[in-house]
């Protein structure tokens, strides 16, 4: 798998390390709330789709940038690679 | 013997060119060009191998990668590599392979007495007779243990050696916009129109030579072909090179065997060379395998695949036999009988099972003179080193029936065409199932998408030529009295096959897996389409429903050397400290702390390590003692945010932490447990100096990074790993302070400049330095940090300054003990499953904040009171306890269940008992109370230990605040 890092360029994924589902980690609760349920589904849920996913990698062993890489579970086939952060 | 070499012919031999080798110490000859098989046959030798279990006489059945039988040991400069094809091994001056699977030799082989007890190796055989439960005493997996070693050797492969390999091996990094996989005409057509159209294309051939499976008469246009991809420069052309996997992102994997042919290799070639290929698209032209028939005796040496026959003639100029038969279902089988007979071979029959043939075959069978015998079948063998007659009857293979009599005819060689499977392996190992075509009766690959396309023969475009049909009859076995074999390389017969099916083996992955079919080395690569046939057969259904295997890689063996290439040997990275030399130059025993190298304990001559580490603590707690801290973690923490950052990450407060002062800090993760500790420095109004524990220093800065990049991109902070541009030394003992204010300038260091967790600026011996007072050990301590550059320096300044204060320096060890004894916890308790109540720390959660883990550190399985939770304990027989000993109530005899564990231990000087830290179920309750540290399996150890606080020594603190 080859994940195209908009600053180091097409990488092996041997550079990058999975830090989870984008869609979730975006959907982190207000820290300030307690709601049981909520920080519930955030901490243990996932959709574990069949195909595409959008999924939140960091290039661990390149620039160190969390990118939001859409990639097919199926095919692994990645669709897109974007960087994440301030500025993003 | 007579020579089978014939005066003419042989596209790929040197006969100029005489090469000796020798197989099992017994010398031959060979022509340079020539496979092992090749020359084999050219010296009249028929039996190359023995059988996996039945140890039968087999000979060469193929003439390339699909050879079941003809397996050998190549052993070069005592290093053996064992169960290579006699088909892929090139003869040179000085081969030297050994047969396998015989005993004494190959031609009087005593384990052949196996096939006399015919059914008692039979399918399943191991599964019966080996697993499952143990009734009575010989039976089940105890009684395997027991006849493992004579069966093992009795049933097998050959044999590795233990040599070690000396070859150098290498593996390269490849990427172009076409792979073609397979040299033959399809493959490097496709590669010279890529090429042509300005495309980076890399060809693999697994043979030494172009051309694949094509007809001789092409020799001139696959030459033509090959000079113009070679004076093409972004084509590189890869022969004797298998491309044996495939996985995502079109990245396939390949071996290319650079020196194995060579008497003498070049200096500083690798053996092997293991490629990496990315590429944009992959072209498969993998050819097509010609398949066997089964039938009884089908084994015996000298029944051979008419292809092979052909173009054993055709490449080496070997005759497989003097007088041929052959057995066909189809048509491309007559023109091998055709060549055969051209260079010079008697064609004694044609043996075909439809009852009739069309014009082209019938010409070719007019050339190749002989009976022709349609709607007849091969119904057995005779032949006791290699065949002497066949069995033919008159069969009708609609019915699958018999009539009339059998008739003999003589011949050392029957040539057998049962069809053709395109090599489908590559394909399926990318998940394209293969579909099945009723016309070829073969598994074609499925529509290609963008990322590969298939050529030529793969593609199940068989060209046998003009008038000749492609499609074989549907004759994949002719079922009559004795053993048929399946797969010849694992001894499945074809009855093995149907046992499987009556013992209610349906699918065919379990038929695989029970009658071991297509498993051995050759994975099936003859035998696989035989297999599902019959299995579609006995369970009455159609081939496609029946299915096929998903193929995995690798296509062939691959060579592990090569993959691992130069990526062998001590490879464990090693980070060393500034001060690692003068550790070791004083005595220090180093252990391997994760990636760190680290001083465990100082020792004397003559001194253990427990003896030594005693002494360091007892040193600290009454002195003072040094050691070194670099391996820390430690983070930048930078920009106006920086304070609002670390009080959402540490579960304390950090807003309103002065400049120039420290707190202890922890950490949580998302759900709710404890995840690291550290202290963490003002260094000015928005700049930290973050340290982590050793262990989890690259996990707390991957979750900074996160939690800045991902969850708050608002806060305006930066993180930066400086754990290598610091040095740390750790001085501490009531003497401390003493020392520091005999070498610091620039600062004084007592009480009122630098209290507990304060922080200074100085100088030690000129060089600048940052002080805090914080304690590990307990003791009145101070960590020193300068640039890594002056660390040594530093530390040599220190132990000088100390010396009138009897300075010595600590090891882990010692540490470990000073910290055990106040209790203070690490990476051993702080293990992903411990939360900051179960360590005590619960003080530190702030309530008037939320932090990351607030909202899920009180859940209730988090704050039930049978939780493990921390406390100490001492060892009241005066023996030595266990780190992950078990802690118990009962005695040795009853023990009972495990009530949580000890997560350290250490010899305590201070209180002169072994004493250690557990996490034991409802732990506060149980202060007070007598069990028992129980290590049954490493050390046979069950120790009445008592718990005890977790504060050991000076609880309440007042060493380090004095
Ligand atoms: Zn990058």
């Amino acid at each position: 798998m080859i994940i195209a890092c908009p600053f180091c360029g097409p990488r092996d994924l041997s550079e990058f390390t999975y830090c989870g589902d984008a869609d979730n980690l975006a959907a982190r609760p207000d820290p300030a709330a307690t709601d049981q349920a909520a920080w519930n589904a955030y901490v243990y849920d996932r959709t574990n789709p069949a195909g595409e996913h959008a999924e939140i990698w960091q290039h661990s062993g390149g620039c160190r940038k969390f990118l939001r890489v859409v990639r097919s579970t199926v095919t692994h086939e990645i669709e897109s690679a974007e960087m994440v952060g301030p500025k993003a | 013997m007579t020579s089978h070499r014939r005066p003419e012919g042989g596209s790929a031999i040197d006969r100029d060119d005489t090469v000796g080798f020798t197989v099992d110490g017994r010398q031959y000859f060979g022509l340079a060009g020539d496979t092992l098989a090749a020359a084999l046959l050219a010296n009249g030798v028929r039996v190359m191998g023995r059988s996996f279990k039945y140890h039968r006489p087999r000979g060469v059945v193929a003439i390339g990668v699909d050879e079941p039988n003809a397996l050998f040991t190549v052993t070069t400069d005592g290093v053996r590599e064992p169960n290579v094809r006699a088909t892929e091994i090139e003869v040179f001056d000085g081969l030297a392979v050994e047969s396998q699977n015989r005993w004494p030799s190959l031609d009087n082989d005593l384990m052949a007495v196996n096939q006399l007890g015919g059914k008692a190796l039979a399918a399943g055989f191991y599964y019966k007779t080996f697993m499952g439960p143990v009734i009575g005493p010989l039976k089940g997996t105890r009684f395997w243990m027991m006849c493992e070693h004579v069966i093992r050797r009795a049933a097998g492969l050959g044999r590795p050696g233990t040599a070690r390999d000396e070859s150098r091996y290498e593996r390269i990094n490849a990427f172009c916009d076409l792979l073609v996989v397979g040299g033959g005409l399809a493959g490097l057509h496709t590669a010279l129109e890529a090429s042509e159209a300005g495309k980076r294309v890399i060809v693999c051939e697994l043979e030494p030579r172009w051309g694949g499976g094509a007809d001789g008469k092409k020799e001139s246009e696959i030459r033509q072909i090959v000079d113009s991809l070679e004076s093409k420069p972004d084509v590189t052309l890869l022969n004797r090179t298998t491309v044996w996997g495939w996985y995502d992102g079109n990245t396939l994997a390949a071996t290319e065997r650079i020196t194995d042919h060579l008497r003498t290799a070049p200096e500083g070639a690798p053996r092997h060379r293991h490629w990496v290929i990315r590429t944009g698209h992959v072209a498969l032209a993998t050819g097509a395998l010609e398949r066997p028939i089964v039938f009884p005796g089908n084994d015996r040496p000298g029944v051979m695949l008419a292809d092979a026959g052909h173009r054993y003639a055709e490449t080496f100029g070997v005759l497989p036999g003097q007088h041929l038969t052959v057995l066909t279902n189809n048509d491309s089988a007559y023109q091998a009988a055709a060549a055969l007979r051209h260079v010079g071979a008697n064609i004694r029959a044609i043996i075909d099972v439809r009852p009739e043939i069309g014009a082209g075959a019938q010409r070719l069978a007019d050339r190749a003179g002989g009976a022709l015998k349609l709607g007849h079948a091969v119904v057995g063998t005779s032949g006791a080193k290699g065949l002497k007659t066949i069995s033919v009857a008159r069969y009708n293979h609609q019915t699958k029936s018999f009539s009339g009599g059998s008739e003999q005819i003589e011949t050392d060689c029957l040539l057998v065409s049962g069809g053709w499977s395109p090599v489908v392996h590559l394909a399926s190992q990318a998940g394209a199932q293969p579909i099945w075509d009723e016309a070829l009766q073969a598994f074609l690959p499925p529509d290609p998408d963008k990322h590969w396309s298939v050529h030529g023969a793969a593609a199940g475009d068989l060209d046998f030529g003009h008038d000749l049909s492609p499609a074989p009859a549907p004759v994949f076995e002719i079922r009559h009295p004795g053993k048929a074999f399946v797969d010849f390389q694992h001894d499945v017969t074809a009855d093995d096959v149907r046992l499987a099916h009556q013992e209610g083996f349906r699918s065919v992955e379990h038929l695989k897996r029970y009658t071991t079919l297509g498993m051995a080395t050759d994975q099936g690569k003859t035998s696989n389409i035989a297999g599902l046939a019959i299995m579609a057969d006995a369970l009455k259904m159609p081939i496609p429903e029946v299915g096929t295997t998903r193929f995995r890689p690798p296509y062939t063996a691959a060579s592990l050397g090569a993959i691992a290439a130069e990526r062998y040997g001590d490879l464990f990275p090693h980070r060393l400290t500034p001060m690692h030399d003068w550790h070791t130059d004083h005595g220090a025993r180093m252990y391997a702390a994760g990636h760190w190298e680290r001083p465990e304990s100082y020792n004397r001559t003559g001194e253990t390590v427990e003896q030594a580490y005693v002494c360091e603590a007892k040193i600290v707690r009454q002195g003072v003692g040094l050691v070194d801290v670099s391996t820390l973690g430690k983070i930048d923490i930078a920009g106006p945010d920086a304070a609002e950052f670390l009080n959402r990450v540490y579960t304390n407060g950090f807003a309103k932490l002065p400049v120039n002062k420290a707190r202890y800090g922890l950490m949580l993760r998302e759900d709710g447990f404890a995840m690291d500790d550290g202290t963490t420095w003002r260094l000015a109004k928005n700049r930290f100096l973050m340290t982590t524990t050793t262990a989890n220093a690259g996990k707390v800065m991957s979750h900074l990074e996160l939690c800045l990049d991902v969850h708050w991109p608002d806060l305006r902070v930066h993180v930066t790993s400086v754990t290598d541009q610091w040095a740390g030394a750790a001085i501490a003992g009531p003497k401390s302070r003493e020392v520091l204010a005999s070498c610091v300038t620039g600062t004084a260091v007592d009480n009122d400049a630098l209290p507990f967790m304060g922080i200074v600026h100085g100088t030690i011996s000129g060089v600048p330095v940052m002080i805090c007072r914080l304690s590990f050990s307990g003791e009145l301590a101070y960590e020193v940090y300068c640039g890594a550059h002056h660390g040594t320096h530093v530390w040599e300044a220190l132990m000088t300054a100390g010396k009138p204060f009897a300075i010595a320096p600590y090891g882990l060890e010692a540490l470990g003990t000073l910290r055990i004894e106040k209790g203070h916890v690490t990476a051993a308790e702080i293990d992903g499953r411990t939360t900051a109540r179960d360590l005590h720390l619960d003080w530190m959660l702030s309530s008037k904040k939320p932090f990351v883990g607030s909202a899920m550190m009180d859940r209730e399985g988090l704050t039930d009171k049978s939780r493990w939770t921390l406390v100490g304990v001492v060892s009241r027989s005066g023996e030595k306890l266990h780190g992950g000993a078990h802690v118990v109530a009962g005695d040795r005899d009853e023990p009972g269940a495990s009530l949580g564990h000890l997560t350290a231990m250490a010899f305590s000087p201070e209180m002169n008992a072994y004493v250690g830290l557990a996490l034991i179920e409802d732990g506060e309750s149980r202060i007070g109370q007598h069990l028992y540290a129980a290590d049954p399996v490493r050390s046979q150890t069950h120790i009445p230990i008592e718990i005890v606080s977790h504060h050991m020594v000076d609880p309440k603190g007042e060493r380090m605040h004095g």
